[in-house]
């Protein structure tokens, strides 16, 4: 653990060099090569391929902040998906309430509810005719079931895994909640069938398009705000809980306080993820916050590596780049392939691909150079 | 007041007078029937009553019943009612096989009646029960003396029973007015849940019925009463019936979690997988029962459920022996990660039982173990939850003993009390946790063995209780059995307990408030080792 905290800082510096890297390749690469080139030429990349993108990087949203409560803090949730929920529902209901009599039984209510026969628009879902109160609502409202629950949770200290068994609960609980058709939420079908917003169809390319970015841009303003909190003194402490929270607490401080903090933070970032997978996916479902996709979530932090950011996103990004390829071609593999990633993981290489990358790199360099310094190899270990 | 004295009086002479016109109207009538009968007597040779019946006048018996004229029609009842015996069911039978529709139609509630009759005989208990059962609800007054005399002879407690209260449900539903007080008290004193509904419409009827309310007065009060009585009594046994569902629930939990409960006392690993350690033991009842199927005698097939307790025990052991060999082993120390790589576990073992065996399969539950004891009126116990209660009973026992009467059980405990300290002692640490582990395992399978008993065999079998069970280690807290048990039975009967009033989502969201703020007085559980604790 020493060791590790001593080469921190240049690991940084070589995340900041692949973030750039990468920011420049999504945010400007990647929609120029959907606007520009022609349909066939082998350079476009499709609509298909961008909206595909889209989504994952939304997740990469989420794993930064699973990332920096499991990765840096050591706390295990297994119930992200309900924050990311949380956030994808708020959303979801304002696009419900925005397609107005556009919808299949001509009604101004949702077409769940006149199914159900739900006469007038429940009143919780009032305040979502506003588009800033949706936005505001899919991070703030889960913040505030993240402040509730942890402040219960870390009060009584409950850690490690009972906390995991305990936010694994909760998932289910919300799953079971979600699924009901009494609470308005659209029941076991969720919320879909949008049609715009903020005037713009979400059926057009362009409003894609324009979605895709804000993605990219919300990612990169998610990475900044973890990297500063990790640089802060209160990043120090966070590691520190991790590695000891008992010595933390002798030190004089308030581990509860910390991870309270880190807690309500990552619950905020998966509520944005949340936000922005929805009009990208043009659906939300219980069956995506329940306890199973709360766990891939961690997967996928653990798969590119906790720890380091870079690696949350590069896990999120790989693992359901993996999924969407392999339950296209291969849909019975699929479980056997994600169990086996569960187990791998953790086994083989628990530091991830990045990890992983490190390891192989140094490994070659020292090979061909003799030994060098490390930090040098790992600022070159960078992909 | 005079004017409604007098009234009073002109009702009664209104009565008088219906009753009068009646009287008369019925002897005119039974003259005309008897006359009718005589002028239509030779048609049916007398030898129907005296000597065994031809196919020939069974025939004209049901062309008599789907006769229009009632007289003609109920002596052909009478007739069949009387004599007929199971030989004459089947000449019933071939009698109606090319008839019309209207005889078939008048014949079948006639050949319903005389079934069940000859059913009241029967040498099965429960035969005799749902013979009785039907007669209650067939509003023939005719089978009220039958009733009565099966019961007088029954043995069963029960089936006489449902006999009385068939007799009397009879009586009040068909019967003469005088008679149906004395019908409605022995309902009530029954506590017959069947007589309920009738009991309800009858006291409707006669209170909104102006004519005859004076003659039902005794039988309405008598009615009132016994709703009253059965109604506390249906309370009653609805309670009994949520404790006897939530122990049921519990000793499942337990079973499932007292392995779950040891494994994480012992080496701080919550296993993932323990869900589908019990899928593991329910196909392996599975594959047993089909093995009995396909090599042995059939007489030997309700055998197999004996054979395969073990053999699930054996399975899922191994199956645990080999997780902890492969995976488990090279994580010690890191309690999170476990967690993961066990949920990768249990993932590939769901999709493997999917991909093998399919998505649904069934387990025929052994003959000794369907049906029920009926404790009370309206108390109706399955032998298979009993069983299972029994079955966990028997691994609590189990389990105490090898914890606290053998040398492994002491080793284990020293263990869990202080790992390095029981190792500088010579205690063999890494075997004691495999073996515990394998155990642990093994009593997953034994709980998937049970459930079997109760549900589906399908892949994702374990995922419906695993949670539930993670909440009763939670509670229950670490190294005490104690705990295990005392959480177990509070999730499983609040559980209980709380769907009916919350439905069965919102009492498991209630449950888990409940535990995070029980969570919050005793972080560790109910019963927490006691110690000095540093991490």
């Amino acid at each position: 653990m020493i060791a590790e905290a001593a080469d921190e800082k240049p690991r940084d510096g070589g995340e900041g060099l692949t973030f750039w890297f990468l920011g420049l390749v999504l945010l400007i690469i990647l929609p120029a090569l959907n606007v520009l080139p022609s349909d066939d030429s082998w350079l476009h990349v499709s609509d298909f391929t961008l909206n595909r993108f889209g989504k994952f990087l939304a997740f990469a949203i989420l794993a930064l902040g699973l990332d920096l409560i499991w990765g840096y803090t050591g706390i295990l949730s297994l119930g992200h998906g309900v924050f990311f929920g949380i956030g994808a529902y708020c959303i979801g209901m304002h696009l419900m309430l925005t397609i107005g009599t556009e919808s299949v039984y001509g009604n101004d209510l949702p077409d769940f509810m006149v199914w159900n026969q739900v006469k007038e628009l429940p009143l919780f879902w009032k305040p979502f005719y506003s588009f800033w109160v949706a936005v505001l609502g899919a991070i703030l409202v889960p913040v505030f079931c993240a402040l509730i629950f942890g402040f219960l949770a870390f009060r009584s200290r409950i850690k490690g895994v009972y906390f995991a068994i305990i936010t694994q609960a909760v998932a289910l609980s919300a799953w079971l909640v979600f699924n009901r058709n009494e609470t308005n939420l659209g029941g076991t079908n969720g919320l879909t069938d949008f049609k715009q917003i903020l005037g713009f169809r979400l059926s057009e390319s362009g409003t894609q398009r324009a979605l895709y970015v804000i993605t990219v841009l919300a990612l990169g303003g998610a990475y900044f705000l973890c990297r500063w909190i990790i640089q802060s003194r209160a990043g120090k402490v966070l590691v520190a809980i991790r590695d000891s929270e008992q010595r933390v607490f002798f030190s004089g401080y308030s581990p509860a306080t910390y991870k309270l903090f880190v807690f309500v933070v990552s619950a905020g970032l998966a509520g944005l993820a949340g936000m922005l997978y929805v009009p990208q996916v043009g659906i939300i479902t219980p069956g995506q916050i329940g306890v199973l996709p709360s766990l891939e979530m961690v997967i996928w932090v653990a798969v590119g590596g906790r720890g380091t950011l870079i690696g949350a996103i590069i896990g999120a990004v790989g693992v359901n780049f993996g999924r969407s390829i392999l339950t296209n071609y291969f849909p019975e593999l699929w479980p056997f392939f994600l169990g086996g990633l569960f187990i791998a993981v953790v086994l083989i290489f628990p530091d991830g691909l990045v990890g992983l990358m490190r390891r192989l790199t140094i490994g070659s360099v020292r090979k061909t150079l003799g030994l060098e310094k490390p930090s040098a190899a790992s600022e070159g270990a960078q992909p | 007041m005079q004017g409604r004295e007098l009234t009073g009086v002109k009702d009664r002479l209104g009565i008088g007078a219906i009753a009068g016109v009646a009287a008369l109207a019925l002897f005119v009538w039974g003259e005309f029937a008897r006359a009718v009968e005589a002028s239509a007597a030779p048609v049916l040779s007398v030898p129907s009553i005296a000597g065994p019946l031809a196919l020939a006048d069974v025939k004209a018996l049901t062309e008599r019943l789907a006769s229009d004229d009632p007289a003609v029609h109920d002596q052909a009842f009478r007739i069949i009612i009387q004599t007929g015996d199971a030989r004459f069911l089947v000449l019933l039978d071939e009698a109606v096989v090319d008839a019309d529709r209207a005889t078939r139609v008048a014949v079948k509630p006639v050949k319903d009646l005389l079934k069940n009759k000859l059913k009241l005989a029967s040498e099965t208990d429960d035969v005799r029960r749902s013979a009785a059962a039907d007669l209650g609800t067939s509003r023939q007054l005719s089978a009220v003396p039958w009733l009565e005399r099966a019961a007088a002879n029954e043995p069963n407690r029960w089936v006489r029973y449902a006999m009385e209260e068939s007799a009397a449900l009879l009586q009040l539903t068909v019967g003469e007015t005088v008679l149906k007080a004395r019908a409605a008290t022995i309902l009530g004193e029954l506590q017959s849940q069947n007589g309920l509904p009738a009991l309800k419409e009858f006291v409707q009827q006669a209170a909104s019925d102006p004519v005859s309310r004076e003659a039902n007065q005794p039988a309405l009060r008598a009615a009132q009463g016994a709703i009253e009585q059965i109604e506390l009594w249906s309370t009653w046994a609805n309670v009994f019936e949520t404790v006897f569902r939530g122990i049921s629930l519990s000793s499942i939990l337990l079973i499932m979690s007292v392995g779950l409960a040891i494994v994480f006392g012992l080496m701080g690993v919550i296993n993932m997988a323990h869900g589908e350690l019990m899928m593991v033991g329910a196909y392996a009842t599975f594959v047993t029962q089909e093995l009995f199927k396909a090599f042995l005698p059939p007489h030997l097939f309700d055998a197999y459920f004996l054979v395969a307790l073990p053999v699930s025990f054996l399975v899922a052991g191994i199956c645990g022996l080999i997780l902890e060999a492969t995976v488990i082993r090279f994580l010690y120390g890191r309690p999170l990660e476990t967690m993961l790589a066990t949920w990768g576990v249990s993932l590939v073992l769901i999709q493997s039982a999917r991909v093998y065996f399919g998505d649904l399969t069934a387990v025929t539950a052994p003959a000794w173990l369907s049906g029920g004891a009926q404790v009370m009126v309206g108390v109706y116990l399955p032998y298979n939850r009993l069983f299972i209660i029994g079955l966990s009973v028997l691994c609590v026992t189990g389990i105490y003993v090898l914890l606290f009467r053998s040398n492994l059980g002491l080793r284990v405990r020293a263990v869990t009390q202080n790992r390095n300290m029981s190792a500088c002692l010579g205690i063999p640490t890494r075997k004691v946790d495999a073996y515990t582990f394998a155990f642990g395992s093994g009593l997953a399978g034994l709980a998937g063995c049970a459930l079997t008993l109760v549900g589906n065999v399908e892949p994702g079998l374990g995922q419906n209780y695993i949670v539930d069970s993670f909440m009763v280690v939670v509670t229950g807290g670490v190294g005490k059995l104690a705990g295990t048990i005392v959480a177990a039975l509070g999730i499983g009967s609040l559980n209980k307990f709380l769907e009916p009033s919350f439905g069965a989502v919102y009492g498991k969201v209630f449950i888990l408030v409940l535990v995070i703020l029980f969570l919050q007085r005793r972080p560790s559980g109910l019963y927490a080792l006691k110690g000095r604790q540093v991490d």
